[in-house]
């Protein structure tokens, strides 16, 4: 009872006072915090209008990238259909030589670019993804706190390398090694470079592949160990399968900066546009030829000033067609959780 | 009424509906002497000893923090999971000391299912969910596995609300229905003993009824451990409970006589919800 009373006599302030909730602060100063919060509004009568002009802002930034992606993609397409004018689509598809620079007998077929571009993605993919998976599940199932913090620090750095450093390791170490073992390997070829852009995306898929990883729920691990799976049984059957989609996506995402990686393949992988499966022999990608076109002196308005927006053009389409493929994969295979 | 009479009340009654063969002799599947636990500084489990008796159901009680859920993931070793974990002293099951280092974890989740305090399944179908594990265990045969998954679903008594949708993912169910499936999940290998971590704290009403009933069902083939901080579950369907404070065993006895008559002024106070 005598409980009750303590707290009928706790509340009774409260329901005593409606409206303006007065302290005392020593003796005599009186002061209503409704009163001051009043006052502070009629000086800040303007706040409404920042409220009001931020978002504005905010959305014209987002506009610029967006109208900037706009541009990019108008001037590709203004310009491809000019080359497409003086060079028939047939012949741009079909044809089996890229070979630009003759006054008399010029040929632009792009698939030898395409199949230099493959070739260096591919052998890029042979390598990546399998160091890259096998660095994220270490990272995300096995490793102590302390060498995650001292690996992931490291694969930054890596991912930070400028591309013509990695360029230069590919011709001047990577190469030469690999000629020791293949005596056949050109000097310029395919397969350095496709290694070295591997070795360049493989912290981008382990890094975005643990961190998928890494948010699977602990309470799904612990569900798998408490039927008895290993720690492999674990990460293998229950958390790659969960973190499939981000797993997908950060391939998927690695392979397009493969595609698009300039660099590398200018360095070490030549010039010679061929259309073969051999990596051995000297190639060309799309983004090798686009440099050798800059850094010439093509002139303004010829068919060769051109056929680099047409080639750009096919790079913008295979990165779109991958990340639109990366879109569809990681929703057919998402697992909500 | 007081609190004492409404619950023994309700035993009696509870009893009565079970309607208990008298146990003839029923061997110890987990005998406990002497365990100690720390996490880094903190004792979390002192002294602990305790024997469970198989195709029963142990309740352990006690209020948010009492070392319950410590206690109860050391039996499976899952609270190796969690870093500077030592032990010492002895949990034998079935005769052998689970806290050798010979003795592989893995084994013994095997023979130990546990059910956690939130549903857990699978990011996968719900055939998927309960064929896992006698998957990871080498059961491929793609017949047995279905009658395995229906027989497992059938004995978490969700078989009728799921038969139709096995192959849709898990988290379309309710939450009462993915805790059943994680029973299935775990009646899939069979095991022989189930750990339950307070497996009703997440669900509704309703839900939490059936899995009581699910636990009542249960015991006929499996010894079932269950953490609880609801004392009228402990109630209503153990036939032991121990009693935890502050890492110590305060009270273990027939659930009958802890709830009618316990021995130690805390347990009764506990019981009668004067603290926790």
């Amino acid at each position: 009872m005598a409980e009750r009373e303590a707290d009928s006599l706790l509340f009774q302030p409260c329901l005593g006072w409606k409206g303006v909730f007065v302290l005392a602060l020593g003796n005599t100063e009186k002061y209503s915090v409704q009163q001051m919060i009043m006052d502070k509004k009629s000086k800040k009568s303007n706040r409404l209008n920042v409220e009001k002009i931020i978002p504005g802002l905010l959305l014209l930034t987002a506009i610029i990238s967006v109208l900037t992606t706009l541009g990019i993609v108008f001037t590709l397409i203004f310009e491809t259909f000019t080359f497409f004018d003086r060079v028939s689509l047939k012949e741009f598809f079909t044809a089996q030589k890229w070979y630009p620079f003759s006054e008399t007998s010029a040929s632009y077929g792009i698939m030898p670019l395409i199949s230099g571009t493959l070739k260096v993605t591919g052998i890029a993919a042979l390598v990546a993804v399998p160091i890259g998976l096998a660095t994220a599940i270490y990272l995300s199932e096995y490793a102590s706190e302390k060498t995650r913090r001292i690996i992931k620090p490291i694969l930054e750095v890596l991912a930070g390398i400028p591309t013509i450093v990695y360029g230069f390791f590919a011709l001047t170490f990577v190469t030469p090694i690999l000629r020791s073992f293949i005596p056949s390997l050109e000097i310029f070829n395919a397969l350095s470079p496709g290694i070295v852009v591997g070795i360049m995306i493989t912290p981008m898929i382990a890094s975005l592949s643990e961190d998928a990883m890494s948010s699977v729920p602990n309470s799904i691990k612990e569900g798998a160990f408490a039927l008895g799976a290993t720690k492999l049984e674990t990460a293998i059957k229950v958390i790659l399968p969960a973190a499939i989609s981000g797993i997908m996506a950060s391939i998927v995402l690695a392979l397009s900066r493969a595609i698009g990686e300039t660099m590398i393949v200018s360095v070490a992988g030549g010039s010679t546009p061929n259309l073969s499966t051999d990596v051995t022999s000297s190639i060309q990608t799309m983004t090798a030829y686009i440099v050798q076109v800059s850094t010439g002196d093509a002139g303004y308005g010829t068919t060769i000033y051109y056929s680099i927006y047409a080639v750009g053009m096919m790079l913008f389409l295979f990165t779109l067609a991958m990340n639109l493929f990366a879109q569809f994969i990681s929703r057919k295979f998402r697992e909500e959780y | 009424m007081t609190a004492i009479q409404s619950i023994t009340e309700k035993i009696k009654k509870d009893s009565k509906l079970m309607n208990k063969p008298i146990a003839e002799q029923k061997e110890h599947v987990y005998e406990t002497s002497d365990l100690n636990l720390w996490y880094g500084e903190n004792h979390a489990l002192i002294n602990i000893n305790l024997d469970i008796t198989e195709n029963e159901v142990t309740a352990i009680i006690g209020p948010s923090g009492c070392g319950k859920s410590t206690y109860i993931k050391t039996l499976n070793r899952m609270i190796e999971l969690v870093p500077g974990v030592k032990t010492s002293g002895e949990i034998r099951y079935r005769g052998r000391n689970i806290l050798d280092k010979s003795y592989k974890a893995e084994d013994l989740r095997t023979r130990v299912g546990m059910v956690f305090q939130k549903p857990n399944p699978f990011p996968k179908s719900i055939f998927e969910n309960v064929a896992y594990g006698p998957k990871i265990h080498g059961i491929k045969n793609k017949k047995l596995l279905d009658e395995i998954v229906e027989k497992s679903l059938r004995g978490a008594a969700i078989w009728d609300e799921v038969k139709d949708r096995l192959n849709q993912n898990a988290y379309g169910l309710s939450g009462g229905q993915q805790q059943r499936l994680c029973i299935a999940r775990c009646l899939a290998i069979e095991p022989d003993v189930i750990l339950m971590d307070e497996p009703t704290s997440a669900l509704d009403p309703i839900s939490t009824l059936k899995v009581e009933e699910l636990v009542q069902e249960l015991k006929k083939e499996f010894s079932i451990i269950i953490v609880t901080h609801n004392m009228q579950q402990a109630a209503r369907i153990s036939d032991k409970t121990a009693f935890f404070l502050n890492g110590e065993v305060i009270e273990y006895k027939d659930t009958n006589t802890i709830f009618s008559n316990p021995t130690d002024k805390r347990t009764e106070d506990y019981i009668t919800g004067r603290f926790g």
